[in-house]
């Protein structure tokens, strides 16, 4: 018989996607990164410049507004006392985000795979979050006293529920050709949920994860005014009371770094278990900048 | 075409569904009978929404059928789901899984172990196209090579008949000539039974040993064709006189039902 090239030839010849090497290579990909990150650097030295010299030309009080300089002076002075309550912070952060992804998810999955639960629970779920939490935290200290334990919980409530409902999204984007693929093969409910449900669900759980991120440090910083002795919520709210403008700047800019850091985190975690989906992603990108 | 040792039988196959709110009743297949001896290529062409996806989804377990009989080797199975080895349209490749892994996803869920699924799926990725490309995310891939892929997965799952649902459909006609010649030769090699489902009948043609023409609304065989073209085909019959008659015949039917239907539109022909 005589052997026809393998349909691989032909197809090559009239496709472009597949060649052997990946279309961006570790220098494009170099090249990428500086891109991404020189940009919003030079805007922030920027804003921060322009923001430098308003204070100079109209000579606005420190107290009012502390120049950028004043601010990372202040950064450095307080570093002690900023890095201690840091650390409370970061730990109610931690654990408080730890109990929201557990509770997101804990709740998204039986949304998301039973009908009957879907149709009791999900409705109480939004509702759930037109109570304004900054209300029932009192409550929660009431309950709980005053250590870490409001926090934590304030801190999930707050940000469980991006986590719930993208996961929830996530799990019922499995597209059911596959599902009907997959039972063909003869896998049942679990091995379905297992090889197709629950990795088409991951990027939905990052994004939702990714939100939650920052609702978490604004978690924090309300649980920590509504009873605290410690924390940089605890420290602006004393600073306030002293008018130190300079200082609650410097706590506020270390906040910012905490929810930053948290959110750079979770992106790497998600490139790292997900790199199929940014595989994709760049793909994507490579082709907007080709056409 | 009678003899009791037939792969595949299809009676009298009827499916139909219930009237919804606001919708009235469809009958989707109206007594639809089809017979594949072991080892055969067969083929169903068919406009579309005549019903070719729906009598797979009953041949492949998915779908239980209103009334009627699905015969494996003569018998009656319990279940059918996880008989027939089915690749749908669309490749369904998972992008979380790289090419090999995709492809031994039927061995998988066989429970066949890792290791053993792995080397299975290297002594054959060479003779789909597919060598060097296994530790690749199916996004890197050609619509060829996906659809390779997607066979190469069917074929491992190891079911002795397959059901294809126009897998070339999306490819360009010069891929799709060159991926008819290779599947050709991939099923000479182990004589799968297969039924493949297109709308071109110049395919149906050249890869089938019968055609049947489906017609449509509600899906009836209309027309069952035999194609003595010899084998291995090569693709200079297309152009013999028996190719083209054969083709003309299919034809035929195919072309007064898209007429009918688009003067029903309110169209004129």
């Amino acid at each position: 018989m005589s052997t026809v090239p393998l349909g691989a030839q032909a197809d090559e010849a009239t496709t472009e996607a597949a060649s052997p090497v990946p279309p961006s290579g570790r220098h494009a990909h170099g090249r990428h990164l500086a891109g991404r990150v020189l940009p919003p650097l030079l805007f922030a030295i920027f804003v921060l410049a322009l923001w430098e010299l308003l204070v100079v030309v109209t000579g606005i009080k420190e107290s009012s507004l502390p120049k950028p300089t004043q601010i990372l002076e202040a950064l450095w002075q307080e570093r002690s006392l900023l890095w201690e309550n840091a650390l409370v912070t970061m730990k109610e952060i931690a654990v408080g985000y730890v109990g929201a992804i557990v509770l997101g998810v804990a709740l998204a999955i039986p949304i998301a795979t039973s009908r009957v639960v879907e149709r009791a629970v999900y409705p109480w779920l939004v509702a759930s979050q037109m109570v304004p939490i900054p209300a029932i935290a009192p409550i929660i200290v009431i309950w709980t006293g005053f250590d870490m334990r409001p926090k934590v919980i304030v801190i999930a409530l707050v940000s469980f529920f991006p986590i719930a409902v993208n996961t929830i999204d996530g799990l019922r984007s499995t597209d059911p050709e596959l599902t009907n693929l997959l039972r063909t093969l003869g896998a049942g409910r679990w091995r379905r949920f297992r090889t197709a449900q629950l990795p088409a669900s991951l990027p939905f759980v990052f994004s939702g994860l990714k939100i939650a991120a920052a609702l978490s440090v604004i978690g924090a910083v309300f649980a920590e005014w509504v009873g605290s002795s410690e924390g940089l919520g605890y420290l602006i709210l004393t600073l306030n009371n002293q008018t130190a403008t300079t200082e609650m700047f410097a706590a506020i800019f270390v906040l910012a770094l905490i929810g930053i850091g948290l959110f750079a985190l979770v992106s790497l975690v998600e490139r790292l278990a997900l790199p199929w989906y940014h595989e994709a992603r760049r793909a994507d990108d490579g082709d907007e900048e080709a056409s | 075409m009678t003899g009791s040792h037939a792969k595949l039988e299809v009676e009298g196959l009827v499916k139909a569904f219930p009237a919804a709110a606001g919708r009235e009743r469809v009958v989707a297949l109206e007594g639809v009978d089809l017979r594949l001896a072991a080892g055969e290529f067969v083929s169903i062409v068919g406009p579309s929404g005549c019903g070719k996806s729906t009598l797979f989804n009953i041949l492949a377990g998915l779908v239980r059928p209103s009334s009627g009989e699905v015969l494996l080797g003569g018998r009656r199975p319990q279940e059918l789901l996880g008989k027939v080895g089915y690749m749908p349209q669309k490749d369904l490749l998972m992008p979380w899984r790289s090419v090999l892994d995709n492809v031994t996803l039927g061995l998988e869920m066989n429970g066949v172990k890792r290791r053993e699924a792995r080397r299975r799926a290297k002594e054959r990725i060479a003779r789909f196209g597919l060598a060097g490309f296994e530790r690749r995310w199916p996004t890197n891939l050609s619509g060829g090579m996906r659809q390779r892929a997607a066979l190469l997965r069917t074929f491992l799952a190891g079911r002795e008949i397959m059901l294809l649902d126009e897998p070339f459909g999306a490819l360009d006609a010069l891929t799709r000539q060159a991926m008819q010649e290779w599947l050709l030769e991939i099923w000479q090699a182990d004589r799968k039974t297969i039924l493949f489902i297109t709308h071109d009948v110049e395919e149906a043609v050249y890869l089938s040993d019968r055609v049947y023409v489906m017609s449509g609304r509600p899906g009836r065989m209309q027309l069952c064709v035999d194609v003595p073209l010899p084998r291995p085909r090569t693709f200079a019959m297309i152009a013999s006189p028996e190719f083209v008659e054969l083709k003309a015949r299919l034809l035929r039917p195919l072309h007064e039902a898209a007429t009918r239907q688009l003067e029903a539109q309110g169209a004129h022909v």
